[in-house]
């Protein structure tokens, strides 16, 4: 008998005013009571509409059968079967524009909480099963995988399931892409990413770590004189945006990128890290956009001890970040200043910041995209005090790689462009995640190296 | 990991490090730089490459002793390892055209001054090389330099060796003796490099500068190393590190180079008082 409660169990979370001063997971994950009260509630209903809802189609009413049974395990494989990053899925899925979305027990009360669970099945997975995977035997053919975020990983992880002999090959020091220089600790355990990655490695595929494909060694070399047959691109959308606003290169106004690299990747948080960062307590910050990594910026603000502003040119309804995130700001003690746009940052005589000018905006007509334009309300402009600007605006792809590939075909905004099977205009170069779509989903990524790597398969097995 | 091959002191607080990294060392090109990582815990710092042995598979790079990040890599002895090196990053050195130049070194950057110098004069270009010092004490690499130019000119600040002269006060001696370059290229301090573009600026000669601002990745990614050249906002890791001289923003540059400065003087600190403990 399904359990018909018309609400999700809710996820146990640290204490919004004790997590906001540290970094550890905010989410706590389900108990297995939890779980299994919450798997009762999937009517593993005939059509699945979930399963259509994700975009690398998670078999999602059968692992949730399996929890059903308690066969843990057994509901990971499930999952592993189509996801390769079942634990960061479970994180940073925006779940409620994918597989909830269909969910028919959303059709009056709330969805199953698949991601929830999700997580629940990959954290019993990494807290219960210790063997690596095995090391399938090599089919002869080398590949050779560029960024290893989720798009390149997950590329990577197809690929050397099937025999390939998989090399990636990552510009910074450490692998995981934006899993560890972006999304925080508070989010996405790095421990998780590590154990992710050491399964790759596990499966026999190599890591190679401070390469920046362009420079130390082009794509045609790794082709022509290292001996790839096929390349797969997934290095992501790295380039940050900026407003192009009077001020904006005084100390003290960071891209998103830096802010979140700085305290992520390089752990500046920590006393013992040699990497500084802008000291933040007592201080004010007005993060500048509205996204995923503005949210991520402005709590990470918070946690250093500032009082935060999030500045948006639209509504609170606009915002595009996670419903989830957004929430959990405001819980943290985020102030919202939505339909305000900065016009101008102003420093003091030692070049750090002061204060930036805001001008009060109102929504107008949709736009080409659909939202409604923000328009500016003339002599609305007033002066907000603060230490530290973000801008959290967006990113765009590297522009390295197509200097150094020729012939490989980039769209107006640098995107690199593919057909169908993710292969770009060089024959045996594939490409997927925010180096094609811009800044997007890790799903999506995820979803885009199972495509590259299914058709670098199908090119390389004929 | 990454093979110190060899260390050597050329001063007590400047030191250079022959590198193993057999990959770099096939590409790298006068101007470009590296990002270095000596531990674990251990920052990116940029250090631009002062010479390469393509067939040795080493990159080498000199270093000033002037922060935690710098103390700590200076602990480490020939045939040991440091953690991260990667590179080669940013765009080489491009004077076309030029028949005759000035490359004009600083300080520490004297050590990027002698690739440029030497690939040029390699390349048949008259290559007058200008070098600034503190005084005699810090005075390094002279026969080197002297193998990379067509003619060496040397000043200290304190006159304690040679002459006493700023480099600037060097080049235009040189212009008003009717040197008539083509170019020049400088490295050094900021200041140093600024005071070298308004004497070029007046003089009407293209100037090329080689910035280092703070940086975290190297690759465009964070976007802390942005100047403002010509009004517009540049990446020096992208962008550059070679940039016009008479089109940065100066100020701006100098400020932000500041920006941890507090931070980075409490952290050497720190490091110091650790070290004397350990030697205890």
């Amino acid at each position: 008998m399904p359990n018909m409660s018309l609400k999700k169990n809710e996820m146990p979370s640290q204490d919004p005013n004790v997590r906001n001063k540290n970094f550890l997971e905010v989410a706590l994950g389900y108990t297995e009571e939890q779980a299994l009260d919450e798997a009762a509630r999937c009517l593993n209903c005939k059509n699945h509409p979930c399963v259509g809802g994700c975009p690398v189609n998670v078999k999602i009413p059968e692992f949730i059968k399996k929890i059903t049974e308690k066969d843990y395990e057994g509901a990971y494989q499930v999952i592993h079967e189509t996801s390769s990053l079942p634990a960061v899925c479970g994180r940073v899925c925006p779940q409620e524009t994918q597989c909830e979305k269909y969910c028919v027990r959303g059709v009056k009360g709330e969805p199953v909480g698949i991601g929830r669970l999700e997580r629940f099945v990959a954290d019993w997975h990494n807290a219960h099963v210790q063997e690596a995977p095995a090391k399938p035997a090599s089919n002869g053919h080398k590949v050779a995988v560029i960024g290893s975020g989720p798009s390149g990983l997950t590329c990577a992880g197809d690929l050397a399931k099937k025999g390939y002999e998989v090399t990636v090959f990552e510009a910074l020091h450490l692998a995981g892409g934006v899993l560890v220089y972006g999304i925080p600790e508070f989010r996405l355990p790095k421990s998780i990413v590590s154990k992710e990655v050491d399964g790759l490695k596990a499966l026999g595929v190599k890591i190679e770590t401070n390469m920046v494909i362009g420079r130390v060694v082009s794509i045609d070399e790794l082709i022509e004189q290292y001996g790839f047959e096929a390349v797969f691109i997934g290095s992501g959308a790295g380039l940050p945006m900026f407003m192009h606003i009077p001020g904006e290169n005084l100390c003290g106004v960071y891209s998103a990128n830096e802010f979140l690299t700085r305290i992520n990747l390089m752990k500046a948080y920590k006393e013992d890290s040699d990497t500084p960062i802008m000291p933040l307590a007592g201080k004010t910050v007005a993060v500048v956009g509205g996204g995923n990594v503005a949210m991520d910026a402005a709590r990470c603000s918070k946690r250093l001890g500032a009082e935060v502003y999030v500045v948006y040119r639209r509504g609170m309804e606009e915002l595009p970040a996670r419903h989830e995130e957004v929430e959990h700001a405001i819980e943290e003690g985020i102030i919202f200043k939505t339909l305000h746009n900065p016009v101008e940052i102003h420093g003091g005589e030692d070049g750090y910041v002061k204060g930036m000018t805001c001008i009060q905006m109102e929504l107008g007509e949709p736009d080409a995209s659909g939202r409604r334009r923000p328009i500016e309300i003339q002599g609305s402009e007033f002066e907000l005090p603060v230490d530290c600007v973000i801008m959290a605006l967006g990113t765009s792809p590297n522009p390295l790689i197509k200097n150094t590939t020729p012939g490989l075909e980039v769209n107006r905004k640098g995107c690199i462009v593919v057909n169908e099977d993710g292969l770009t205009s060089h024959p045996s170069v594939y490409a997927g995640g925010d180096a094609v779509t811009g800044a997007a989903t890790v799903i999506l990524a995820m979803g885009a190296g199972k495509l590259g790597a299914k058709s670098i398969d199908e090119q390389l097995s004929k | 990991m990454y093979r110190i091959v060899t260390k050597k002191a050329l001063t007590p607080t400047l030191i250079l490090l022959e590198i193993e990294a057999p990959m770099i060392a096939k590409k790298a090109e006068p101007g470009q730089f590296i990002i270095l990582r000596v531990d674990e815990d251990g920052e990116r710092i940029p250090i631009t490459i002062h010479d390469f042995d393509r067939e040795k598979g080493t990159v080498s790079i000199i270093f000033q002793i002037v922060g935690a990040t710098t103390e700590k890599l200076n602990r480490k002895q020939e045939g040991e390892y440091i953690q991260d090196f990667v590179g080669p990053l940013g765009n080489a050195t491009e004077m076309p055209g030029c028949k005759k130049v000035a490359v004009v070194g600083g300080g520490v950057g004297t050590a990027i001054a002698f690739p440029v110098a030497k690939k040029l004069h390699n390349q048949g270009v008259h290559v007058d090389l200008i070098v600034g010092f503190r005084n005699k004490d810090v005075v390094v690499l002279e026969d080197e330099f002297k193998n990379a130019c067509t003619n060496y000119f040397v000043g200290t600040d304190d006159g304690s060796y040679v002459r006493k002269a700023l480099v600037t006060e060097l080049l235009e001696e040189q212009i008003q003796a009717g040197a008539n370059y083509d170019a020049v290229f400088c490295v050094g301090p900021m200041m140093m490099m600024k005071f070298v573009c308004k004497l070029t600026e007046k003089y009407n000669i293209p100037t090329v500068v080689s910035m280092s601002p703070i940086m975290v990745d190297g690759t465009g990614m964070c976007g802390g190393c942005r100047l403002t050249v010509g009004g517009e906002t540049k990446f020096a890791c992208v962008d550059g590190p070679d940039f016009d001289g008479f089109k940065v923003d100066w100020d701006e540059a100098v400020k932000r180079g500041k920006m941890y400065g507090a931070w980075e003087r409490h952290k050497h600190e720190a490091t110091c008082n650790l070290f004397k403990k350990e030697v205890k």
